[in-house]
């Protein structure tokens, strides 16, 4: 078992990569990166059943990122995990990159759907889960939400759906950062009670602190645990975790740091800059 | 230095003039910083419909606002208003509500987003629609005209903006704009380029280079691809007698579909289409998507002599 201070280290490096990236390629969106990347650290580490050297393998758990645009956060993972290189992430929004803008599975080696158009993961996921349903595998599907992306209709055309065919293996992370693009969600589209949302849609709902490692363990378990209908792991966290200036402030859901807020991002994750 | 800007910043420009009519309202889907529709909102908050991030809703909204009187002017970027295209034909369209569409970001000149934000079908799909009016306009001040002028139709419209800086070509020329008329922008009589949007400057250069070759082409703004400019098609025709159409759009069904479909109802010239070669388009900065979709001025030059070569 890895330990929860194991955990939070691998979070941190990812944090890292994912301002390098952004400062590197001076575009993308790091906010939802760094709220997202607790979670999937964990999620990676203690969780997916996958195969960093065989990412394809057919029986494999799947990840679907679907805020694509949080692309920082599952390359950074990715990286970590094997399934690409630290020296692949110099590719992100670079000509014949593998780290497209948004993931995209014909391009990066363990991005299981290629996303970028919000709303549309979950009703992947929900063919991903069937799928395992037919071949008899015990395999788990994980989709991670946006919680502005929760506005779109087609995510509800999916989670009614999902009760109704009682997918078990079909879990939601849902990433309550409490921002979108434009602005807070309480400006663009108040969601009232979310989590009573998705309990009368028929989901088994558990609510967890997005930055607190014993928190998400328990969380993820709670996913893994319950087998009678598909699971949403409502995560309540903070766009832009880890960094002061991008902590909470919408101006930084996909704009990059110049040079001096780069520097005071590095020293604030505990990173020497040459 | 030529002045440069972006189209979805007349766009900007245009909703804030329109305010002064208190039927103008105006629809965002979690976009309005990057459609530019912003400026708007912050000074007439009351007048602006927060949908969050749901396009189809927002476009039926803008019906039932159209059909209440109101004039709707609803915007994201390009590639999400096509997650309403059936909303579009079938609560827009078909009852012929002036609901008006800007789809900002259009085009693999969007840049490192990449093929999910990339919009190459926009203009095509839009333009099998009955009723509506389909514009791509070229530069900044163009697109706060046209966009001012929807204002005053009684059909519904989709038009599609750039993300990203552009040449500046109609300051002081701004009665020279109209919806549904193209803009001759250079006079040549061995080809003429029809281009739209960010094509549009570089079917100049394109204009320029082959001028140092001893040809001359004739280069047309066709900001507006429905109703085509169809008179206009058939005097080039006549005058030049090889067409080169030019866009950042698949060369399927957008402004090289549209030409074609032209000239085989009408009097034929060889056309060459310069546009994205049915495919998808990948993370690059704009101008290097230019070149690997082939579209840049150079490859514009070269479709040029293509035509001009197959004069009979
Ligand atoms: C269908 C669609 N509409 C609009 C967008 C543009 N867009 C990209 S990110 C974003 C905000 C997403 O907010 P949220 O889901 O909360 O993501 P996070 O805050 O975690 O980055 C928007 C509107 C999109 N990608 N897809």
């Amino acid at each position: 078992m890895t330990s929860t201070d194991e955990l939070r280290e691998l979070a941190r490096k990812c944090r890292v990569h994912i301002v390098n990236m952004v400062h590197r390629a001076q575009a993308g969106h790091p906010g939802g990166s760094l709220s997202e990347i607790d979670l999937l650290a964990a999620l990676y580490k203690t969780t997916l059943r996958v195969r960093p050297d065989d990412p394809d393998w057919d029986d494999r758990d799947r990840f679907i990122l679907s805020k694509g645009h949080a692309s920082p956060g599952m390359y950074a993972i990715l990286a970590e995990m094997g399934f690409i290189s630290v020296d692949d992430l110099a590719s992100y929004r670079v000509l014949g990159g593998i780290c497209q803008g948004h993931v995209d599975m014909k391009w990066c080696p363990g991005v299981d759907f290629s996303a970028g158009s919000l709303g549309m993961g979950l009703s992947f996921g929900m063919g991903s889960a069937i799928a395992g349903r037919l071949e008899g595998s015990e395999r788990q599907v994980y989709v991670m939400l946006g919680d502005g992306e929760i506005q779109e209709g087609s995510v509800w055309e999916a989670a009614m759906a999902a009760t109704h065919h009682e997918l078990g293996n079909l879990n939601v992370i849902l990433d309550r950062n409490r921002i979108q693009n434009d602005d807070f969600c309480e400006a663009q589209m108040r969601m009232f009670d979310i989590p009573a949302k998705w309990k009368a849609f028929g989901w088994n709902v558990k609510e967890i602190d997005g930055h607190n490692m014993e928190e998400i363990v328990d969380g993820l378990n709670f996913l893994q645990n319950s087998n009678d209908g598909p699971s949403i792991l409502i995560a309540h966290t903070v766009k832009g975790h880890g960094v002061s200036f991008m902590a909470d402030n919408p101006a930084f859901h996909g704009a990059a740091p110049n040079d001096e807020q780069y520097a005071q991002a590095m020293a604030e994750l505990g990173e020497v800059v040459a | 230095m030529t002045k440069m800007a972006a189209t979805r910043d007349g766009y900007g420009e245009a909703l804030l003039e329109l305010a002064s009519n208190p039927k103008v309202v105006v629809l965002e889907a979690d976009l309005g910083k990057s459609t530019k529709s912003l400026h708007f909102r912050k000074a007439h908050p009351e007048r602006t419909v927060s949908c969050g991030i749901g396009e189809q809703n927002m476009l039926l909204v803008g019906a039932g606002l159209a059909a209440s009187g109101y004039i709707p002017f609803a915007s994201t970027f390009a590639i999400f208003t096509e997650r309403a295209f059936e909303q579009m034909r079938n609560g827009v369209a078909r009852p012929n509500l002036a609901v008006h569409v800007c789809g900002s970001h259009g085009g693999t000149h969007t840049g490192t987003d990449g093929s999910s934000a990339q919009s190459i079908e926009d203009l095509a799909i839009y333009r099998t629609l009955p009723n509506v009016i389909v514009m791509h306009p070229s530069d900044v001040v163009s697109t706060k005209v046209l966009t001012m002028q929807l204002a005053a139709t009684v059909s519904p419209s989709y038009t599609r903006t750039a993300r990203n800086k552009t040449p500046v070509l109609y300051e002081g020329r701004e009665n020279e704009i109209e919806i549904g008329k193209g803009i001759v922008l250079k006079e040549g009589s061995d080809v003429a380029i029809i281009a739209c949007g960010v094509m549009v400057s570089q079917s100049l250069e394109a204009a320029e280079a082959l001028t140092a070759e001893g040809i001359n082409a004739t280069v047309v703004d066709m900001h507006t691809l429905k109703p085509l400019d169809g008179e206009l098609v058939d005097r080039l025709v006549s005058s030049c007698g090889a067409i080169v159409t030019a866009e950042d759009h698949s060369v399927i069904g957008g402004l090289g579909g549209a030409v074609a479909e032209h000239l085989t109802s009408n009097t034929f010239a060889p056309l060459e289409r310069v546009g994205v070669q049915d495919r998808f388009g990948e993370s690059g900065q704009a101008d290097e998507m230019l070149e690997v979709m082939k579209i840049s001025a150079p490859y514009i030059a070269e479709a040029a002599k293509r035509a001009i070569a197959r004069k009979a």
